[in-house]
């Protein structure tokens, strides 16, 4: 006991002589990070900071571990892309409700950019700045550094008992009840919403959050998923391994630069009892996938161009 | 039996376990004063350890103290009468034959990792049964049980606030706490078999302060060993919270199971940070492998399971005991973290 106590007294002193230079390092990097973010975002991009709604202990987290300078950061660089790569055109931003929120989006794109994008709206362009919650499969919570990550930028674990929590402390709570099977549609099946399931209904019912109905356009094209490798993916434990043609074109690991535009719709609120039957509950979940759906192809007939 | 007003019990007396060798009704019958409730004589098992100290302290102004406890209470308050016996042995009932008993607070669980697995499960749960048989033999009106919130365990998938229906999984990857949550199961069984006790069941988060508990002493390293990549959010109470907490089970008329939460929650590296140690970051394989062999050369006092606290949430709501118990944690997070150093 005794050997291993003086083994970390040692070791704590070589960190101690280590620490001054790591954080200087440290201090300089987030510093150049700092002014190119205000280069690239304006000065307003800091001011929306101040202004988000936040309930934070007094050591500087909020209860679920989310810390607004991780936040900070991971926003600026979704930002980015959000305002230059994507291109993102947003409407109906007023829409959302100031307080609790559960945002209902198709799901689309092979990897979930839209998820990211619909957080830097609800940050860039909603009034009051919102830092969007949602949330994430349970096995990431075994990965290091994902686990952090996404607890510090307040992705939570996906049980039931954290959003109804996160809709009660009146968060903005994205879910996409399309689930894996929407993310991961063939391009020929593009825009074509896939089963909802129920759990965001009975979540809103019982929280009596008000749904809003969220849009998302372009994603479907900045992967072109021409099939699936169902074997394979049954092989890989994966939820399905889209065949991609454009991984073969140099760089074409990033996702074709199309434009997004994202539509929050008006809120829905619906009453009842949250235990009800499936098909008492299916009824209001169709009505919602309806108006998802109703809107994305009012969206695609508004499109001129893709990429414009 | 106790009360002027007994409720009819509602399980059928025949569905009891049978009372100990001596069936029947009790062959004693209270003696001495009557007092009101919440001013007659409590027993506290386990009452020479940091927490036992505490609560008699805590208690033994105000009213009766019978600390019952293996090993010796060498400071202990002039008016407490410590009764040094294994609570496994048959004397125990001599401690409740002897005098009225209106409550009996169970500290004595082992918590040893190093001590052998037939010997923790006698103690703890053979011991506990033992307790429980002379509480409702002589119908003692309350019961209050020191469980933990490590009786769910950290898991991946736990959600951030457990409430007191979460199941209990902490035996599902660190089989050393299985007796723990046999210790609490026993508790929940006496809760529903004897409604005419008051049975309080406490699930505190880890206990912080001159306690030499698993997470005290882990805090209370020269260098704080962390996993990369891992910093999940904590809670920790003070050991005088907990105190605090027992004192309002105490209280005539709480029964029920209550998590115990203290001061706000905090990412692991903020506690370093106020702690003012340095970390070292160590890959969850490594970190593993080298535990388990320092373990095994008998190094260390952490077995490897243990790791998962630094891994994965294990928090609970503790709004029902805010609620109904009336308890609130009166030391900030600072003085709770700070006192693993300072209250030795």
């Amino acid at each position: 006991m005794s050997e291993t106590t003086r083994s970390l007294v040692r070791l704590g002193g070589r960190l101690r002589s280590v620490a001054p230079f790591a954080r200087r390092l440290l201090d300089g990097a987030t510093s150049g990070i700092d002014d190119w973010m205000t280069e690239k975002l304006g000065e307003e991009f800091n001011a929306r900071l101040s202004r988000v709604p936040l309930n934070l202990t007094p050591t500087g987290v909020d209860p679920f571990g989310l810390d607004p300078q991780w936040t900070k950061y991971a926003l600026a660089a979704v930002a980015f892309l959000h305002r230059h790569y994507f291109r993102t055109e947003v409407f109906g931003a007023e829409h959302v409700p100031k307080g609790r929120a559960l945002l209902v989006a198709n799901h689309s794109g092979q990897v979930p950019i839209d998820g990211a994008l619909i957080g830097a709206a609800l940050f860039m362009d909603v009034e009051p700045p919102r830092f969007m919650r949602a949330m994430v499969e349970k096995w990431t919570q075994t990965l290091p550094f994902v686990s952090l990550l996404f607890s510090r930028v307040g992705q939570v674990v996906g049980v039931p008992e954290n959003a109804q929590r996160l809709l009660e402390s009146e968060e903005a709570l994205l879910v996409f009840p399309e689930g894996a099977r929407g993310i991961s549609k063939p391009f020929e099946k593009r825009y074509q919403l896939c089963d909802f399931g129920l759990g965001f209904m009975r979540l809103a019912l019982e929280t009596n959050t008000p749904i809003v109905p969220v849009s998302v356009i372009g994603g479907e094209e900045q992967y072109i998923s021409v099939g699936n490798f169902d074997a394979l993916a049954k092989m890989l434990r994966m939820p399905s391994f889209p065949i991609l043609p454009q991984l073969l074109l140099p760089f074409g690991a990033l996702p074709l630069p199309t434009r997004y535009r994202i539509t929050f719709g008006e809120p829905m609120r619906f009453e009842g009892d949250p235990d009800d039957d499936d098909a008492v509950i299916e009824e209001k979940v169709y009505v919602v996938k309806a108006t998802v759906q109703a809107m994305v192809n009012r969206g695609l007939k508004a499109r001129k161009s893709v990429f414009f | 039996m106790m009360d002027s007003h007994p409720k009819p019990p509602r399980t059928p007396s025949s569905s009891r376990p049978p009372p100990g060798p001596h069936s029947g009704p009790p062959s004693v019958l209270p003696r001495g004063p009557l007092l009101p409730r919440g001013q007659g004589t409590v027993i506290v098992t386990g009452a020479c350890g940091r927490l036992g100290k505490r609560l008699v302290r805590a208690l033994h102004r105000e009213r009766r103290v019978i600390g019952i406890d293996r090993r010796p209470f060498p400071d202990k308050p002039k008016d407490v009468i410590h009764e040094q016996l294994d609570i496994r042995r048959k004397k125990l009932k001599d401690v409740f034959r002897g005098e009225r008993i209106e409550a009996v607070v169970h500290l004595g669980v082992m918590h040893d990792p190093r001590a052998s697995a037939a010997e923790h499960h006698s103690w703890n749960v053979a011991g506990f049964q033992k307790l429980l048989e002379y509480a409702a033999h002589y119908g003692v009106p309350k019961l209050v049980v020191l469980s933990s919130a490590n009786v769910y365990g950290p898991q991946p998938d736990n959600a951030q606030f457990l409430r007191e229906e979460a199941p209990l999984l902490g035996g599902a990857r660190f089989s050393e706490i299985r007796d723990l949550i046999e210790v609490d199961m026993l508790a929940q069984g006496f809760y529903w078999k004897h409604p005419d006790t008051e049975t309080v069941i406490l699930r505190p988060v880890h206990i912080l302060g001159g306690v030499h508990n698993a997470a005290s002493n882990f805090l209370r390293l020269p260098t704080i060993p962390t996993l990369l990549g891992f910093d999940p959010m904590i809670q920790l109470v003070h050991e005088s919270d907990v105190v605090r907490a027992m004192h309002c089970a105490l209280a005539p008329g709480k029964r029920g199971i209550y998590n115990i939460g203290g001061p706000e929650p905090l990412p692991l590296s903020h506690i370093v940070k106020i702690l003012g140690k340095p970390s070292l970051p160590v890959p969850y394989t490594l970190g593993k492998a080298v535990l388990k062999r320092l373990w095994s050369f008998r190094l260390t006092t952490f077995p490897a399971p243990e790791l998962d606290h630094i891994r994965f949430v294990c928090m609970v709501d503790d709004s029902r005991a805010r609620e109904e118990l009336d308890y609130a944690p009166a030391c900030s997070i600072e003085q709770t973290v700070r006192s693993v150093d300072v209250d030795v």
